[in-house]
């Protein structure tokens, strides 16, 4: 019996191993192909035209673009909801918006989509009087939205963390609450704050299907009201109708996108560490 | 006590606090925005004609039977494949594993599997399931696919679960001269289950809310599938959240998107309550 248990103990290791041959040996002869600096860096990207050119640094760009802006109007409301959610709610009010967020962690990721199409497209172009909604800055905003619950969650943990004591010493020496907080508590709490906001790196970066249906979709460098195509949504696209070099190309995106999450996964677990000692 | 404090120092914390509440504020107004929107525009197109037939140009009809059954149908699959591989390999890290260098490369594994995107799944699947394994783009390539993607959560909160087992049942039924898998199995497992059983509703709500994973695993097809067919290779069937996106991507049609959309809101709150539930019984039955 405990043999068959060994075997199922390692399956998850199995399965990244299978994952990362698959990914790297379908992904590198594209790459090979095209010059490794020719695909990283090259600016260009049309796989279905008559003298195709892989450049996917757009994708790159806007990839990281997007994942800054998410961040960037994600985080301070993620966290002063956490501090909410921690410090000042009473019981009552703490159980409803843990609900809340909740509720929206678990909301499918098209449905989000399908609402920023709908609401948030149509009222950016509006707003900023443009020809089409369906741009950057919209999917920054769904982005932001989507990281919301796990940046809350993961941040009220360490805000409810810091030892009792330090407010207490705050509070006596004469400190208010609302300054105990941003001076002492979540200072302290910095380590769980930074490893939610890579978490929502991580969340942000890979999302696929909400960004298809409000970035617009077209491979240009990234700007702020420009269709743009990210590194997850170039896969997506155009996966189903691809051949040839287009179809190893994708393969090589993904591998892309491997290595940025493998990355970040570094960047939380040595955030985690930290944390621990 | 206010009065001893400088104006410039109240106006700041008043400030902040304000910021605090508004945050609060907008999450809220966010979340009621968009649940109010979403059953606003969804709820009057939930028809008994969508939900009981499957779409036909020849008969006019948009249905969305099919999406519901291979909803069904991948759900059962991928947890009567990633259960006992999710629940063994925690018990292995719990009750088997002595290496404590193996136990933290599998922990290190599963946390990584954890932080892959879905879209990344749904490729190496296809590579792995559809093209290698030859099953073809079918529901059965899709619910491999998940095995995969749900494979932490099982892993987790059965570890979990285990962990909060008191060691003297493990001494009390080895002093009873059971074997060890006798004992784990009658007295480790059953004080553990209701915790199994949160995970398990965790998972069925990832595995509803996915569709990127499966875009190219399940397909997109609209076909009504029978049981049978469900599970052999080749038959292809989209789930309710890839249906939702053929609507109203492929096809610019809203009404039906946000029918569809309604009804997995609708999904995802029976599913949070129902782990809310269990988690609560959980808590009275210790």
């Amino acid at each position: 019996m405990s043999m068959t248990f060994t075997v199922c103990g390692f399956i998850a290791v199995g399965f990244v191993l299978l994952i990362t041959i698959f990914l790297v040996v379908s992904g590198t002869p594209a790459i090979a192909e095209i010059g490794f600096i020719d695909f990283i860096f090259g600016t260009k990207w049309a796989s279905t035209a008559k003298e195709a050119s892989y450049g996917i640094l757009p994708f790159i760009m806007s990839s990281i673009y997007g994942t800054l802006g998410a961040i960037v109007i994600g985080v301070p409301l993620g966290i002063l909801c956490a501090v909410f959610l921690a410090k000042v709610a009473g019981k009552k009010s703490s159980s409803l918006v843990s609900n809340a967020v909740n509720l929206m962690s678990g909301i499918p990721s098209v449905v989000y989509g399908l609402v920023g199409m709908i609401v948030i497209v149509p009222t950016v172009r509006e707003v900023f009087d443009l020809p089409d909604g369906a741009n950057l800055f919209s999917a920054m905003i769904v982005l932001a939205i989507m990281i919301l619950p796990s940046v809350i969650s993961v941040s009220e943990t360490a805000i409810r963390a810091v030892p009792r004591e330090y407010e207490e010493a705050s509070l006596a020496l004469g400190a208010t609450k609302t300054e105990t907080i941003f001076k002492v508590i979540l200072p302290a709490a910095k380590s769980g704050i930074l490893a939610s906001v890579v978490l929502g790196i991580g969340r942000a970066i890979g999302e696929a299907m909400a960004v298809m249906m409000v970035s617009g979709n077209v491979a240009n460098m990234p700007k702020l009201f420009g269709s743009v195509r990210f590194l997850t949504t170039a896969v997506a696209s155009e996966m189903s109708y691809s051949s040839g070099l287009q179809r190893q190309a994708l393969f090589s995106v993904a591998l892309v996108l491997f290595v940025f999450i493998l990355a970040i996964n570094l960047v939380l677990n040595l955030v985690i560490k930290r944390e621990k000692k | 006590m206010n009065r001893m404090i400088s104006k410039s120092r109240r106006v700041k914390i008043a400030l902040l606090n304000g910021l605090i509440w508004a945050a609060a504020g907008i999450i809220c107004l966010l979340l009621i925005g968009l649940v109010v929107c979403i059953l606003y525009k969804g709820l009057p197109h939930i028809t008994g004609e969508l939900l009981t037939s499957k779409p036909s140009l020849l008969e006019g009809t948009v249905g969305i039977l099919p999406n519901i059954l291979n909803t069904l149908y991948i759900i059962l699959m991928t947890l009567i494949v990633v259960l006992p591989l999710g629940v063994g390999s925690a018990i292995y890290l719990n009750e088997y594993a002595k290496n404590k260098k193996a136990v933290k490369l599998i922990e290190l594994a599963t946390e990584t599997l954890a932080g892959i995107p879905s879209i990344i799944y749904g490729l190496v699947g296809m590579l792995i399931f559809v093209q290698f394994c030859s099953l073809g783009t079918s529901l059965l390539a899709g619910a491999l696919t998940l095995v995969i993607m749900t494979l932490p959560t099982i892993i987790r909160t059965t570890q979990e679960s285990l962990k909060t087992v008191p060691d003297s049942y493990r001494e009390g039924g080895l002093a009873l001269g059971a074997g060890k898998w006798h004992m784990i199995r009658t007295a480790v497992l059953p004080s553990a289950i209701d915790r199994i059983i949160t995970g398990c509703i965790l998972s069925i709500g990832r595995i509803v809310g996915e569709s990127t994973a499966l875009l190219f695993t399940a397909g997109m097809a609209n076909e009504m599938l029978g049981m049978i067919s469900a599970v052999t290779p080749n038959h292809a069937g989209s789930t309710l959240t890839v249906s939702l996106y053929m609507y109203a991507k492929e096809r610019g049609d809203f009404d039906t998107a946000f029918a569809i959309a309604a009804i997995l809101l609708i999904l995802t709150l029976i599913i949070n309550l129902s782990a809310k539930f269990a988690a609560k019984k959980l808590k009275k039955g210790v």
